[in-house]
């Protein structure tokens, strides 16, 4: 089932990827596929398993190809997850693949149980996450996946940008001796700049370097975040963009170093705001001692937006108008002394008010005193 | 031994009373265990361990063993004490049940050898069987793997997935034993949530469904013993839980209890008089 995909990029932030030399490639899922047919043709024991999931996951070709190395459970999650490691205890190297909304919930239990505490090394694979599914609702998005894995012992996750990413992470999974969770959407994603290395999990990429704010994002958000900096330089506010693609075990060491080399932070996924990437890093620096502006920037914690992904994008503030208007705001904020005002990624007024201690105790007064950010070129966003 | 009078299985009768002793024993030395069920399921793994699974501490790293999944990881005393008397891991290590540090969780562990899967939480062990049991197809190995499940652990709606893809793919492979001893913590299964009738139901998912007396070791290992065609095999062993004490013999508040000193001497005598009878038959 599909809805309007929408448009995740508007003319400018296309325009910006055109001046960036970012080409645009297929969408990651498409790339799982394929490069998961690829290593199962020489490796007769790496196997596939689907919950009538094979549609969705750009598996119907590895399934008429290989269909001996296919194997399909039906609607049924918890099995689909409990087979998989069956399967795996016999020396299988398997791909466990559903929507990472149904995979993550519905199977928690058997993630954390049979996978993670008895030490399977499945690959978990959640497709079409996030807000990929759009308009179809909360039932089909995955807003606490990475939330509620990062609480479970054993289990690394790797949230691949590109089509780049994709490939390596599925090669590495593949050869992954651990239990690990891959999470990817179904949109085209342009194809990234090579940044300061290839892909290995655990160690975050580099994908540009700038002495102002350090975006940091995971996943499919990392583009935005490129083009974000991209816009951002021709201010004269250079930028480093960080794809974080693994989250676990999280590239502590790198999230210090950039984070200490900018004034300002802002991290970036399609994730809900609680338990995810930003979360994490806010930790990090926290227990670092590293003084920062940081602005969590995700799917407020509220009733989803009814939209296209790129509706929900640019709603709660992923879009790189919105995220390049967080970072002013941050270092607007950071150069007064001052405490920020919540940027574009916090839009919704109640969530933000409410969830924010800081903003509570703040005496009603000192609101005019926080100060509006000086009048900013328009958004682009109409 | 004198053969010609023995009762048939002596040596695995002995065994089952010994075992029933053991787990009376670490359970009191822990302070915790699943008494009632541990006391239930002691005669199927020890004709399991004894006398079916092809596996031993030597192959427990061979693919083509057998496996045993323990489902109802609530009742992992039986399935440590027979671990320990199949020579897994030596016996001394079962008073560590429980204790700061120790791998001997109040859950399996595959950190204890001889353990196949993590369990505790119910409803897990059959789809990991089941994944197990299409592996041993698509290798063409000829190992059987067991799933121990209990009878209140059906209400979890994750066996009955397991159960349809177990017929699906032809699994005759694979047997499920259900320790059928009609009780839960709360009280009868039946006023629970009843599931009867289970081999009906077994049926109806494609599973051929064989009843047995679950403290008959000869029963066991015939129906054990029996490889089903084209299909999954359920067995449906009727049980009494806190079987072998006649005060824990189907009383629900055993189902965790652990007994009080006068309690565990009255036990220990029951099962010696139980142990010194066995003797008096065999002589």
């Amino acid at each position: 089932m599909s809805a309007p995909a929408g448009d995740m990029f508007s003319p400018a932030a296309r325009a910006v990827a055109a001046e960036m030399g970012l080409s645009m490639g297929r969408a990651n899922l498409e790339v799982f596929a394929e490069t998961l047919l690829a290593l199962a043709r020489g490796d007769r024991d790496l196997l596939v398993v689907t919950s009538d999931s094979r549609g969705s996951g750009k598996l119907v070709g590895f399934g008429q190809t290989l269909p001996d190395q296919h194997i399909e459970v039906g609607i049924a999650e918890q099995n689909l997850v409990g087979i998989a490691v069956g399967l795996a205890a016999a020396g299988k190297r398997v791909f466990a693949v559903s929507p990472a909304c149904f995979l993550t919930a519905r199977a928690l239990e058997q993630i954390k149980n049979d996978v993670a505490y008895s030490d399977h090394p499945v690959k978990l694979v959640g497709i079409s996450a996030g807000v990929s599914y759009g308009a179809l609702g909360s039932t089909h998005h995955s807003l606490h996946d990475l939330a509620a894995l990062r609480a479970i012992n054993n289990l690394d996750i790797v949230v691949p940008a590109d089509n780049v990413e994709t490939a390596a992470a599925v090669r590495a999974a593949a050869a992954h001796g651990r239990p690990i969770y891959l999470r990817f959407g179904k949109a085209p994603q342009y194809t990234l700049p090579d940044g300061d290395g290839p892909f290995e999990i655990g160690r975050g990429r580099i994908l540009a370097e700038g002495r102002d704010v350090a975006f940091i994002a995971t996943g499919e958000a990392v583009i935005h975040a490129l083009q974000a900096g991209r816009a951002l330089s021709a201010e004269g506010i250079s930028c480093t963009v960080v794809s974080v693609h693994t989250i676990k075990p999280l590239d502590v060491q790198l999230i210090r170093r950039v984070a200490q080399q900018c004034r300002a932070v802002v991290t970036v996924e399609e994730h809900s705001v609680h338990g995810g990437l930003g979360e994490a890093c806010a930790a990090v620096l926290m227990q670092a001692g590293i003084d920062v502006g940081l602005q969590i920037v995700g799917i407020a914690d509220e009733y989803t937006l009814t939209g296209s992904q790129a509706d929900i994008f640019a709603h709660y503030g992923l879009s790189m108008e919105s995220l390049a208007q967080t970072a002013r705001r941050l270092l607007i904020a950071r150069d007064k002394g001052r405490r920020h005002e919540p940027g574009p990624g916090n839009r919704s007024k109640h969530v933000s008010h409410e969830s924010d201690p800081l903003q509570r105790r703040r005496p009603a007064h000192s609101q005019s005193r926080a100060g509006a950010p000086p009048a900013l070129p328009p958004s682009g966003m109409g | 031994m004198p053969e010609t009078m023995a009762p048939p299985e002596l040596e695995l009768r002995r065994k089952s009373v010994q075992y029933r002793r053991r787990v009376l024993e670490i359970i009191k030395h822990a302070g915790a265990g699943h008494t009632g069920g541990s006391l239930s399921c002691v005669d199927i793994l020890n004709v399991l361990y004894n006398r079916i699974l092809r596996v031993s501490p030597q192959t427990f790293s061979d693919p083509h063993r057998d496996r045993y999944i323990q489902s109802k990881g609530h009742s992992v005393e039986a399935l440590y004490v027979v671990l320990a008397d199949r020579g897994f891991f030596p016996e001394s290590e079962l008073w560590t049940l429980c204790q700061r540090g120790s791998h001997f969780v109040g859950h399996p562990t595959r950190k204890v050898p001889g353990v196949e899967h993590n369990t505790g939480a119910l409803g897990h062990g059959l789809s990991v069987g089941v994944g197990t049991a299409i592996a041993g197809k698509l290798d063409r190995a000829d190992y059987r793997v067991f799933v121990l499940l209990g009878d209140g652990e059906l209400a979890e709606g994750s066996n009955w997935e397991a159960a349809m893809s177990a017929s699906h793919y032809r699994l005759d492979n694979l047997t499920a034993i259900i320790d059928c001893n009609l009780l839960q913590i709360t009280g009868r299964t039946r006023d629970v949530c009843c599931n009867e009738p289970l081999d009906a139901k077994f049926e109806a998912f494609g599973w051929e469904v064989r009843h047995v007396d679950g403290h008959s070791i000869e029963d066991l290992i015939e129906v054990l013993s029996y490889r089903p065609e084209g299909r999954p095999l359920a067995v449906i062993a009727r049980t009494i839980k806190g079987r072998g004490v006649s005060f824990m013999e189907d009383v629900a508040k055993w189902h965790h209890g652990v007994p009080n000193d006068q309690e565990y001497q009255a036990a220990l005598a029951e099962l010696d008089a139980q142990a010194a009878r066995l003797e008096e038959v065999a002589v």
